[in-house]
């Protein structure tokens, strides 16, 4: 039961994160390389010009939702299958949903990655 | 510039893996969290560990978004992977919570997937089109200044 838990809250923070990640980094894409906007309009405005992003401020709703599901996870199953568990399967949901919805060029290097990666989480899940 | 780049990936991996570590620690203090109580929702905030996790988990975010300013989501999200075997190895030393040797064979598939991506390119060349598109409000702006 204890278990079932866990792994039903793994299922919402892949869910959560995947969403949130591709929705932050959308918006971080169209704000732009930050360091270059730190030098030119200063910090302030920097975070003021992020944080009036529209699909910035749904990522990081998207963002909480999965940060709860971790708490949660945590109190009900250990740190070393929660925690790499969903952020690895999170990795591969991103890898799709960045082809999808981000049109990044997922290649062959990043996919042998995936797979790599995707093992390793079945395996630490035994 | 390649020098900032891995001081963003450093941190991102630090403070996530430093953070989760408390928050867990935090956590188990508490003891099992009901849905059904719904103070149980804010009452974690209050626990030191919860509250240094989410500050430290706050800084992680800050190193986060930079890196998605100017690479790929598939570069960044790998990279910040390797903080999971870290993880894994401060549960084992710090909680002693036992790992065993196939779960070993895991970490070492994820972080050899994770090497395997960090030396590739951070940006796909599809990319262009994009950020032009994303800088042109900036541009703008930028004009009216001057």
């Amino acid at each position: 039961m204890k278990d079932l838990s866990a792994w039903a809250a793994i299922g919402l923070i892949v869910l959560a994160s995947t969403t949130g990640d591709v929705l932050l980094s959308y918006s971080m894409k169209r704000v732009g390389d930050v360091s270059e906007l730190w030098k030119r309009r200063g910090i302030l405005a920097l975070i003021a010009h992020i944080l009036t992003t529209p699909t910035f401020l749904l990522g990081l709703m998207a963002m909480g939702v999965a940060f709860y599901s971790l708490l949660f996870g945590l109190s009900w199953g250990n740190l070393s299958l929660v925690v790499p568990a969903s952020s690895s399967l999170t990795f591969v949901a991103n890898a799709i949903a960045a082809r999808i919805f981000l049109h990044e060029r997922v290649g062959r290097r990043r996919w042998i990655a995936a797979l790599l990666v995707a093992g390793g989480v079945v395996l630490m899940a035994v | 510039m390649t020098f900032r780049k891995y001081l963003v990936l450093a941190g991102i991996t630090a403070f996530s893996t430093a953070g989760d570590s408390l928050l867990a620690r935090g956590m188990k203090e508490l003891g099992g969290v009901s849905l059904h109580n719904y103070s149980d929702l804010l009452l974690p905030v209050l626990n030191p560990f919860v509250a240094a996790g989410i500050l430290l988990l706050l800084a992680f975010f800050s190193c986060y978004l930079a890196a998605l300013s100017w690479a790929d989501l598939t570069y960044v999200l790998p990279a910040t992977s390797l903080g999971y075997v870290l993880v894994a190895l401060i549960a084992h030393f710090s909680f002693h919570e036992e790992i065993s040797s196939t779960r070993w064979l895991g970490i070492a598939l994820i972080a050899a997937g994770v090497s395997f991506v960090a030396a590739g390119p951070s940006v796909t060349p599809d990319r262009s089109h994009r950020k032009s598109r994303g800088l042109a409000p900036d541009t703008a702006s930028q004009e009216v200044k001057s």
